[in-house]
């Protein structure tokens, strides 16, 4: 008696069931790449002294519960704030010849508004309510005037953008001198150092 | 002799897919190895807000603190206020501090005083069970933190 062959299983569909699965790993995973707005806290010290800043170097924003913004008592819509924090910040309002005069400004160097930008101060005050969208938005148009200003420094002394440098660096693929730029960036920070202080958040309820 | 008269000639021999299979194993390991599930499991609703003025957070160093309402699943149990999660667990803002100091000792311990806190916040939550966090980070003097955002602009809508 002849035996009967046992039939092969057939394999062919052993691919297909494979790309269901590579499918299914493909859409399922996320390679996280988290981004965001980095910030200081200021250290939980009591200030003993802390110094006194003349109005006119204050600039205020007010966000209320309603997320609507009233800058310098002024009410204001988001978009505009950008371009009033670059005016302010910019301004320059010092004497020539005095020691706080800022060369580098060019704003319209009104008496009334900020001394020079290591003097102006970026004061936001929220309240509790606010929403946290509208939180993150007024910081993004604050860093984006410094941004803005730091790029144009930059710009003006070495022919890079701030911005664009950094990010290099943080990726590891700038080309050329790292420290040299390093040390770069940090004079440019100094020209417009970050000064964003948070006011306790008022409340108006829970 | 009819042993050798077998083989056609002039037809071309099919292509070998036999080892198809295998070539597709190694693409789909490749990618189960690669690919990083979520190892927090959500707990709140975290729709990030929008930003363009962004830095890229590095993540060896980092303590998440996620926040927000609980998640669709949740909210019956643990109602619509925001709340605070670290770690895969509700946190209370008295209860912060602990579950930060934690998190951090599971870091590298090179790396343990240069912690940043990379806070996930839902854009419809209040500003101030932020201000909670970030009091409570002042007292523990982990004073870098980065709110990590979407990319976009909130502006135009």
């Amino acid at each position: 008696m002849a035996r009967r062959a046992t039939p092969e299983v057939n394999a062919g569909s052993m691919a297909d069931i494979a790309f269901l699965l590579l499918i299914f790993f493909l859409v399922t995973t996320t390679i996280e790449k988290d981004k965001g707005i980095a910030r200081q806290l200021p250290p939980n010290e009591d200030v003993v002294d802390p110094p006194v800043i003349k109005q006119k170097n204050l600039f205020i924003v007010n966000v209320n519960k309603n997320d609507q913004l009233l800058v310098e008592d002024d009410l204001m819509e988001l978009k505009d704030l950008r371009q009033a924090a670059i005016e302010f910040l910019d301004n320059g309002g010092a004497a020539k010849g005095s020691p706080e005069y800022c060369a580098h400004c060019k704003g319209k160097r009104s008496p009334d508004s900020s001394d020079n930008p290591d003097k102006a101060v970026i004061s936001v005050q929220n309240d509790r309510l606010t929403s946290y969208k509208m939180y993150i938005a007024v910081q993004n148009e604050l860093v984006a005037a410094y941004n803005f200003l730091r790029d144009r420094e930059s710009q003006r002394l070495y022919g890079w953008k701030f911005t664009e440098v950094k990010k290099a660096i943080d990726e590891g693929n700038y080309s050329g001198n790292e420290e040299a730029a390093q040390a770069k960036l940090e004079n440019i920070q100094k020209l417009f150092p970050l000064k964003l202080s948070e006011a306790e958040p008022k409340k108006t309820g829970q | 002799m009819s042993k050798f008269t077998k083989k056609k000639s002039g037809e071309l021999p099919p292509v070998n897919t036999a080892s198809l299979p295998d070539i597709v194993f190694m693409l789909l390991f490749f990618f189960m190895v690669v690919t990083v599930l979520r190892n927090n499991n959500l707990l709140v609703k975290n729709e990030l807000p929008k930003a363009d003025q962004v830095e890229k957070l590095k993540k060896d160093r980092s303590v998440y603190i996620f926040a927000g309402k609980p998640s669709a699943r949740y909210a019956d149990k643990y109602g619509k206020e925001g709340k605070i999660q670290i770690g895969d667990k509700y946190t209370d803002v008295s209860n912060v501090k602990f579950a930060l100091t934690e998190a951090r000792q599971k870091l590298l311990p090179e790396l343990q005083d240069k912690v940043m806190v990379a806070l996930k916040v839902d854009k419809e939550t209040n500003t101030g069970l932020v201000t909670d966090i970030k009091q409570e980070l002042r007292d523990l003097n982990m004073l870098k933190l980065i709110y990590i955002a979407a990319p976009g602009t909130e502006i135009g809508k």
